[in-house]
C-alpha cells in the first residue's frame, strides 16, 4: 500500500479528478496530439507563445489514466508565465527525476510541485504516462505556429507499439 | 535428399486417456504459478496475451537440445534423423489435435499474425485485384486486420466489415449481405481476444463458399479454450500461435485445405522449401516445406507437440468445462460491484473477462492489481476498432486458462475494490 499511496499521491488525485487548464483552448497558436497507444493515453496540448517566446497560455484535454492526466494538470500550472527554454529546461529535469534510481534522492527544491511524481520511478511501465504531455508540449514548441496536428506525432516513441 | 518428409507419422501418444481433472494437480505442472510476484502469490490472469508452460514442455524443450539437437531435413547423420522425425512427430500431433485430414496440410510458422500475412501474400494477392472484396469483422485482432488492409492497398480490394452488437455478437444478416461473387476471403477470429465471443464459424464458412469465397479462421484464442475440427469448422484456412497454447513463443500453426496450398506461391524463399536451384530460377517444394523457408523453430514445434500431449492427458472438452465454471464465478462476482461495466456478454462465450470501472482508467487498474499480486492486461488488447465500437479508449481483461481457481476470482474482486480505495482518495 506504501508504495501505492507514492505512486498515487492525494495531488495526484485531486489533479486527476479536477484537472487544471482542461478544454480547448481557442485560437492557441500551436496544438498538438500525444497518444501512448501502450495503454490508451490520448491528449491534446495547446499553447499560445508570444514574440518574446513566453507561454502566455496553455490548455490541455484528452482522456488518460490518473498519472498522465494529472501530469498534463499539473504542467499547464506549472508552465504558464514561463518561457519556451525554461519549459524544456523544466521537461529535462522531470523526465531525469521519473526516471532516476529510487536509491537517488528527488532535489525538492528543484523538482517543486513535481516531486509527487517521483514515486513513478518504481514503476517503469508508468513512465510514458507521466510524461505523455511534455513529450507533447515539447513538440508543440518545436513546431511553427499554426501548423496542422499530426495525429500521433508526439509523445509516440517507437518502443510504445505494442499490439 | 528428402526435399518434403510429410508421409504421416503414427500417432499414437494422442488417444484420449482422459485423466480426471484436480486443478490443485494441474497448478502443480505449471512452475511458475509457485512463484511471487511483490511478496505476493501470483494470480495470473493474462492468458489470453500467454499462456504459462507446464514443466513437460518446458521439459522437452530441454531434452531437444541436450539429446537430439541438430538441423532437420538434411544431414544422414543419426541426430538429423531424430531431430527430423521428432519435428515431423510434432506436426502429426498438431494435425490429429484440429483433426486435419493430413499432417501436410500443417505449417510451422512463427503464429498466427505469420499464418495471416502468409494467407494474404500467397493466397489472396495473385487472385484479388480492384473491385475485389475481403470481408473481416468489428471484433478482430490487429493481426486480423492490418494484413488485409495491406492486402487491400497493394490489390486495390475493398474492405467490408460485419458489425457487432452491443453484446459482442456478430450480426450475420449484414454478412450475408455483404458477401457476393466479388468476395475473395473472409477473415474471422474463431474466438474474441477481447469479449469472449465464439464466433459460428460453420455458418459463416457455408456462407461463403456459396458465393465461392474462402474462410481464414484467427484460432489464437480459440485453440486454447475449444475443441478445434477443422472438418466440421468448415473452414479453410485455421491459424493458432502455441505460446497461447500451453508452448513455447515463436511457433505457431497454420492449417490449410490442400488444395488450395498446392495453389500458393511460396511466401518467402530459401534453404529447405525449394525441390532445385539454378542461378537462374528455382522450383519449389511440395507443401508443407514450400512455406518453411529457413531452419525452423524445431525445439519450439517439439515444444508444442508436448503442450499438445498435456492437453491431451484431460482433453479439451474436459478443460473447457472447467473454465466454464470460472467463468461463470468470475461474471457473477464481477457483475455484483456497482462501478464494474461489463464488455461482451454473448451467450457460450469463453473465460475471458474484458470490464471497465466508472472512475479509473484500465492502466491504473492493472498497476493496482500488480501491487497485489494479479496480472491483468490492460489497454486496447490490439483491438482498437473494438475500443472505438464501446466508447472506451481501453480496457481491463482478465483471461481465464484451466489453471485458474475460483480463488483466484475473488482476489480479482479485492483488488478491484482496492483500486476503488486507492482511487477514490
Amino acid at each position: 500500500m506504501t508504495q501505492l499511496r507514492e505512486l498515487y499521491q492525494q495531488v495526484i488525485l485531486d489533479h486527476n479528478r479536477n484537472p487544471r487548464n482542461f478544454g480547448v483552448l481557442e485560437n492557441a497558436d500551436r496544438h498538438k496530439e500525444g497518444y501512448n497507444p501502450l495503454c490508451g493515453d490520448h491528449l491534446h496540448v495547446y499553447l499560445n507563445v508570444d514574440a518574446d517566446n513566453l507561454i502566455t497560455d496553455i490548455h490541455f484535454d484528452g482522456s488518460g489514466c490518473a498519472i498522465s492526466k494529472a501530469s498534463a494538470s499539473l504542467m499547464t500550472q506549472l508552465l504558464k508565465g514561463k518561457s519556451a527554454d525554461e519549459a524544456k529546461a523544466a521537461f529535462a529535469r522531470f523526465q531525469d527525476m521519473v526516471t532516476s534510481d529510487m536509491d537517488v534522492p528527488v532535489d525538492i527544491d528543484s523538482a517543486g510541485k513535481l516531486a509527487v511524481f517521483a514515486g513513478v520511478r518504481e514503476f517503469p511501465m508508468r513512465v510514458k504516462c507521466a510524461t505523455l504531455a511534455w513529450h507533447t508540449m515539447k513538440s508543440a514548441l518545436d513546431d511553427e505556429p499554426n501548423t496542422e496536428p499530426k495525429y500521433g506525432s508526439t509523445g509516440n516513441s517507437g518502443d510504445d507499439r505494442i499490439g | 535428399m528428402t526435399v518434403a518428409q510429410t508421409a504421416p507419422v503414427p500417432d499414437v501418444a494422442s488417444a484420449h486417456t482422459s485423466e480426471a481433472f484436480d486443478v490443485d494437480a494441474v497448478r502443480r505442472d505449471f512452475p511458475i504459478l509457485g512463484r511471487a510476484v511483490r511478496d505476493r502469490r501470483l494470480v495470473y490472469l493474462d492468458n489470453a496475451a500467454t499462456t504459462q508452460k507446464p514443466r513437460s514442455v518446458i521439459e522437452a524443450i530441454e531434452r531437444f537440445y541436450e539429446e537430439d539437437n541438430a538441423n532437420i531435413h538434411r544431414g544422414v547423420h543419426l541426430l538429423s534423423q531424430q531431430a527430423t522425425f521428432a519435428y515431423e512427430r510434432a506436426r502429426g500431433r498438431l494435425a490429429t489435435f484440429i483433426n486435419a485430414p493430413e499432417s501436410s496440410e500443417c505449417i510451422f510458422l512463427r503464429g498466427t499474425t505469420e499464418a495471416a500475412n502468409l494467407v494474404a501474400h500467397g493466397f489472396c494477392r495473385p487472385r484479388c485485384g480492384a473491385g475485389d472484396e475481403i470481408i473481416i469483422t468489428h471484433m478482430e485482432h490487429h493481426s486480423n486486420i492490418v494484413p488485409w488492409q495491406l492486402l487491400c492497398e497493394a490489390t486495390g480490394a475493398t474492405l467490408r466489415v460485419v458489425p457487432i452488437s452491443d453484446e459482442g455478437v456478430l450480426d450475420l444478416e449484414v454478412y450475408e449481405q455483404l458477401l457476393n461473387e466479388r468476395t475473395c476471403l473472409v477473415a474471422v477470429a474463431h474466438v474474441s481476444n477481447v469479449l469472449g465471443t465464439v464466433n459460428p464459424i460453420r455458418q459463416m464458412a457455408d456462407l461463403a463458399h456459396k458465393q465461392g469465397a474462402v474462410v481464414f479462421v484467427d484460432g489464437a484464442q480459440g485453440a486454447p479454450h475449444l475443441a478445434v475440427d477443422v472438418q466440421s469448422l468448415g473452414c479453410d484456412f485455421y491459424a493458432f500461435s502455441g505460446h497461447k497454447l500451453f508452448g513455447p513463443t515463436g511457433i505457431g500453426v497454420l492449417w490449410g485445405r490442400r488444395d488450395l496450398l498446392d495453389s500458393m506461391s511460396p511466401y518467402e524463399g530459401g534453404g529447405s522449401m525449394i525441390q532445385s536451384v539454378t542461378l537462374e530460377s528455382s522450383t519449389y517444394a511440395d507443401v508443407p516445406t514450400r512455406f518453411e523457408a529457413g531452419t525452423p523453430d524445431i525445439a519450439g514445434a517439439i515444444g508444442l507437440a508436448a503442450a499438445i500431449d498435456y492437453l491431451n492427458r484431460f482433453g479439451m472438452e474436459a478443460l473447457a468445462a472447467y473454465e466454464d465454471g470460472v467463468l461463470d464465478y468470475a461474471q457473477q462476482q464481477l457483475s455484483q460491484i456497482d462501478s464494474v461495466r461489463l464488455i461482451g456478454t454473448a451467450a457460450g462465450k469463453v473465460s475471458v473477462v474484458a470490464f471497465v470501472l466508472k472512475d479509473a482508467h484500465p492502466h491504473d487498474i492493472g498497476t493496482i492489481l500488480d501491487m497485489e499480486g494479479i496480472a491483468v492486461r490492460t489497454g486496447h488488447h490490439c483491438a482498437q476498432p473494438l475500443m472505438a465500437r464501446y466508447g472506451v479508449p481501453a480496457m481491463a481483461r482478465a483471461s481465464f486458462a484451466f489453471y485458474n481457481t475460483r480463488g483466484e476470482v475473488d482476489a480479482l474482486v479485492t483488488g478491484i475494490k482496492k483500486v476503488e480505495e486507492v482511487l477514490g482518495g
